[in-house]
């Protein structure tokens, strides 16, 4: 089985492997090692299917089943329920879409229940790595075809004709030899008393019979309740009876409250307790730091409160770290061999008899989640029971962690799923459910714990801190005969297992060893970094790092050799094939290769058209320059070029950025556009100020002040989305993670394309200015 | 006893004169629409129309608004079609939606100000708001739609 970016199958890492006991190699292999999960019901039978996907071998896997995500009331509206977390990609429409398309629900009369963490009833609830179209497409179209078959059974029954002749349409079965109509109100309860279809036996719609999938005319479900305030965050959470807590922290991964001052917090009106919080030892994935809490009766309060606390804290083993010393070791350790992870050819031989090699090293910094809404859960615990309501990604793991920390049944333990108010991987971290979970169980009252911005930045689970290094060597006539990559950078995997010193294979797979260009000789290697905080996926992951370097390597060597950016780009993305890259358990986003290959034509296609839509080689203004990149991630192709302009102050613009994506079958354009047009903000926000900084220990950023993202004002003008159609049966893939990494470095591209300035080191920040 | 009318009801507050508006109206008066997002007004997210003037409501306390009208977004329309709400849903703006409260107050705020505002206005005046989700080319294109008829 392949490991895995999901952070529940660590599990099994944890429990089967002790890193800092083991040799390199068998890290490598033992990532890859995951056991103790059961399949609960992976029933989408191999006919039935154009293509396979790794959903069966999620934890719990599939389960298609109408009677678990379809109800269909007396009155007509029928019910399906959303198992997946809303954190603003249109998840919570689009599942529920395909259901009704199959089933043949009109959509106005659909109402969308929001599952509650479970995991051996609605199969795998984990919400990242852009997974949920590619592996529930197929899935909610076997529900909706199942619940289709069930009504119309029950019509044939009711006027004794063959099933053969009637026939699901808008809401209603219809047999047309006689003209008779049922509607699927007036049939619901009969309906339930048929069998369920065998998944062998479902006919699905014909794609040209579709009536919403592909359209993109359904508005998200929750729009109204969005721009009303009706709609309930986790912050929204309201129990009779419920506390508001915040807690204060220790400021440095790993440290330990010494001890603390209470009096002049519970002299703050509206505080009613100060008590200690359990905290785990570092690292020990997704436990709480510990720290002390402050109980009051409104959340103003409490914060009043922790101001006012005195706190000494012991820093621990991280108290030394330092952001300007760490990027020195990153630097040194690109520049040695590391680990060698992919090798085809001999790239030292051939880089040390190159005519040119080009060097670049590159840097990217840590970055904070800052989701608008801060992490924050209620709960409430009575004797072994405990209820969550919290804006989770994982609301099964949650579900699991709760009871572990807890020390009961998972049976007890209810999860509560609210919208979540952005997530980009910070939300696959339950802490925050933990966090309040304990701190109900004490107060033995129901309590909210909301972090503020300040905690989010300074206690959260960042995005690593890279070097990636690239030589690329050329032959007289200018071609690329080798390269080799080095990419540096703590782990992921430094949160569940001490010691952790090397990439695991999620990580190394998001834009290192799978690498597609037509090369002779290539390295790719990883030399060992240590961590010194909490690492955590964040949106697009190390495909940022990579990606960012990658591509503006290809923009120097186009630079080095007087070539067109694009012209380069296609060159060494050589001919229409499958790449195979010469790595054992190639990881592949979970997804079987031949499913979802790396292919060539799909990444040149992409370039091809985003060059002819966003009219590439168009002429710019003075001080405007275009810059392309193309990048495969989550299994889908995207390229993107944007234009920039630079004012003689140094000051950055973004008139336009056109954006072209391959991601197989798709529900709802309209949603892929605005999780792109929303990826190139934030992949703008990452090159133009993304940076988490670290001295004596502590994080040095607290708020939008000093950790900034793009605003309005110097957003992109415009940014236009391309879709590639699909072709028959091409899988679906990942939308909303895949438009971040490709942006940064298509926009250093077009820094030097209008500066003649070469940025490797981001964020941009003053660079410049100077 | 402080006093302020919001959404047309008078409320009243005997605790912490300092208590900033946004947790009264999310923790004591149950209006959750109006969000957290900074608390250190740099976001925007708890943006509330006081009088006829946009107001971050985590710097603001309760008491520096007794006596006055509070409008949150409970409160813009009664059944929610001002003409910003009904823009917002037909351009589709909202990703996870988070900050859209406060994007709307302020965007209403706006265009009592300004009723015809260019785009280099909107996105000026718009810009103390953030969206982590990136929803600004929609935000922009809304308010110009509002401004010109839903
Ligand atoms: S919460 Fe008030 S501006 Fe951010
Ligand atoms: S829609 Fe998510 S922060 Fe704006």
């Amino acid at each position: 089985m392949n490991f895995i970016d999901n952070p529940r199958k660590l599990r099994g890492f944890e429990k089967n492997i002790r890193v800092e006991k083991v040799s390199r190699r068998s890290i490598l292999k033992g990532l890859g090692v995951t056991g103790g999960f059961v399949l609960a019901a992976p029933v989408m039978s191999r006919q039935a299917l154009a293509y396979e996907t790794g959903a069966g071998k999620m934890p719990h896997g599939v389960v298609v089943d109408p009677r678990v995500f379809v109800s269909v009331a007396p009155d007509g509206i029928v019910t399906i329920v959303g198992h997946r977390s809303e954190m603003g990609t249109g998840v919570r429409t689009s599942l529920p879409l395909i259901v009704a398309e199959e089933m043949e629900a009109d959509w106005s009369r659909v109402k969308v229940q929001q599952a509650h963490g479970d995991e051996v009833k609605f199969g795998n609830q984990d919400t990242d790595g852009s997974r949920s179209t590619r592996h529930y497409l197929i899935p909610m179209r076997q529900i909706g075809a199942s619940a289709r078959t069930m009504l119309e059974q029950a019509a044939a029954k009711r006027w004794g004709v063959p099933a053969t002749e009637v026939k699901a349409v808008n809401h209603e079965v219809v047999h047309s030899a006689s003209g008779r109509k049922l509607g699927f109100g007036e049939l619901a309860a009969d309906a339930a008393k048929e069998s369920v279809p065998s998944i062998e036996s479902l006919k699905l719609k014909d794609p040209k019979d579709f009536r919403y999938l592909g359209k993109g005319q359904v508005g998200i479900v929750d729009l109204h309740d969005i721009t009303t305030g009706k709609a309930r965050y986790g912050a929204d959470v309201r129990l009779p009876g419920m506390k508001y807590a915040v807690i204060a922290r220790p400021p440095v991964t790993g440290g330990k409250l010494v001890k603390f001052e209470p009096d002049a917090a519970l002299k703050v009106p509206g505080v009613e307790k100060v008590m200690q919080v359990r905290g785990w030892p570092w690292p020990s994935k997704f436990q709480p730091l510990g720290g002390v809490a402050v109980i009051a009766r409104n959340t103003g309060a409490a914060i009043k409160g922790r101001d006012a606390l005195k706190l000494v804290w012991d820093d621990g083993p991280n108290g030394k770290y330092e952001s300007a010393a760490y990027r020195k070791e990153l630097e040194e350790a690109s520049r040695k061999p590391g680990l060698v992870l992919r090798q085809e050819g001999d790239a030292d031989t051939a880089l040390k008899g190159a005519d040119k090699v080009i060097v670049g090293e590159y840097y990217i910094p840590h970055l904070a989640h800052v989701s608008m809404e801060p992490p924050v859960a209620v709960a409430d615990v009575k004797g072994d029971k405990a209820e969550i309501w919290a804006p989770v990604q994982s609301p099964g793991g949650t579900r699991e962690d709760v009871a572990k920390t807890l020390g009961i049944p998972e049976a007890n333990v209810t999860v509560n799923v609210t919208l979540l108010g952005g997530g980009f991987g910070r939300k696959s971290k339950c802490d925050f459910a933990l966090e309040a979970a304990l701190l109900s169980k004490e107060l033995g009252a129901p309590v909210k714990v909301q972090w503020t911005r300040e905690d989010d930045i300074h206690n959260g689970f960042l995005h690593t801190v890279s070097v990636e290094r690239i030589e690329a060597g050329l032959d007289k006539s200018g071609k690329v005969i080798a390269w080799r990559h080095r990419s540096v950078a703590p782990s992921i995997a430094s949160t569940f297992a001490a010691g952790t010193v090397h990439q695991a294979p999620f990580e190394i797979g998001m834009g290192l060893v799978d690498m597609p260009f037509e090369i002779a000789n290539i390295s790719c290697e990883n030399p060992e970094a240590a961590a010194h905080t909490r690492i955590g996926w964040f949106r697009s992951v190390s495909n940022i790092p990579r990606a960012f370097a990658v591509q503006s390597m290809v923009g120097e060597i186009a630079q080095a050799t007087g070539r067109d950016q694009k012209d380069m780009l296609l060159q060494l993305i050589g001919s229409p094939r499958i790449v195979k890259p010469a790595v054992k358990d190639l990881w592949n986003y979970g997804e079987p290769f031949d499913s979802y290959p790396i292919d060539t034509a799909r990444l040149r296609k992409v370039v091809e058209l985003v060059a002819e839509k966003g009219e590439w080689g168009r002429k710019v203004p003075k001080g405007h320059g275009l810059g392309i990149a193309v990048h495969r991630s989550f299994v889908s192709y995207i390229a993107t070029i944007v234009e920039v302009a630079v004012d003689e102050k140094g000051k950055l613009t973004v008139p336009r950025v056109d954006t072209a994506i391959d991601c197989g079958t798709y529900v709802n354009p309209e949603r892929i556009a605005s999780q792109i047009e929303g990826a190139a903000i934030m992949g703008l926000s990452i090159a133009k100020y993304g940076e988490i900084t670290f001295k004596d220990g502590k994080v040095q950023q607290k708020n939008f002040d000093d950790f900034q993202v793009v605003r309005m004002d110097d957003s992109p003008v415009v940014t236009n989305v391309y879709i590639v159609p699909p072709g028959p049966d091409t899988p679906p893939s990942g939308v909303g993670e895949p438009g971040v990494p490709p942006f940064a470095p298509a926009l250093i591209n077009a820094i030097f394309a209008a500066t003649g300035k070469r940025i490797r080191s981001l964020p941009i920040g003053k660079q410049l200015e100077a | 006893m402080i006093k302020v009318k919001i959404n047309g009801q008078e409320q009243s507050w005997d605790g912490d004169p300092d208590l900033p508006l946004l947790w009264f109206l999310r923790d004591e008066a149950g209006l959750t629409g109006t969000k957290y997002g900074c608390g250190q007004a740099l976001c925007g997210a708890c943006t509330v129309i006081v009088d006829k003037e946009a107001v971050r409501a985590c710097i603001t306390s309760i008491n520096d608004v007794a006596g006055r009208e509070v409008t949150t977004i409970e409160g813009l329309h009664p059944n929610g079609d001002h003409p910003v709400q009904k823009a917002w849903r037909q351009v589709n703006v909202p990703q996870c939606g988070f900050c859209q409260a406060g994007q709307i107050m302020q965007a209403a705020a706006l265009l009592m100000d300004n009723p015809k505002p260019s785009h280099d206005q909107i996105r000026e005046a718009m810009s103390g708001n953030i969206c982590r989700c990136g929803c600004y080319q929609r935000i922009e294109n809304a308010v110009h739609l509002a401004s010109t008829g839903v």
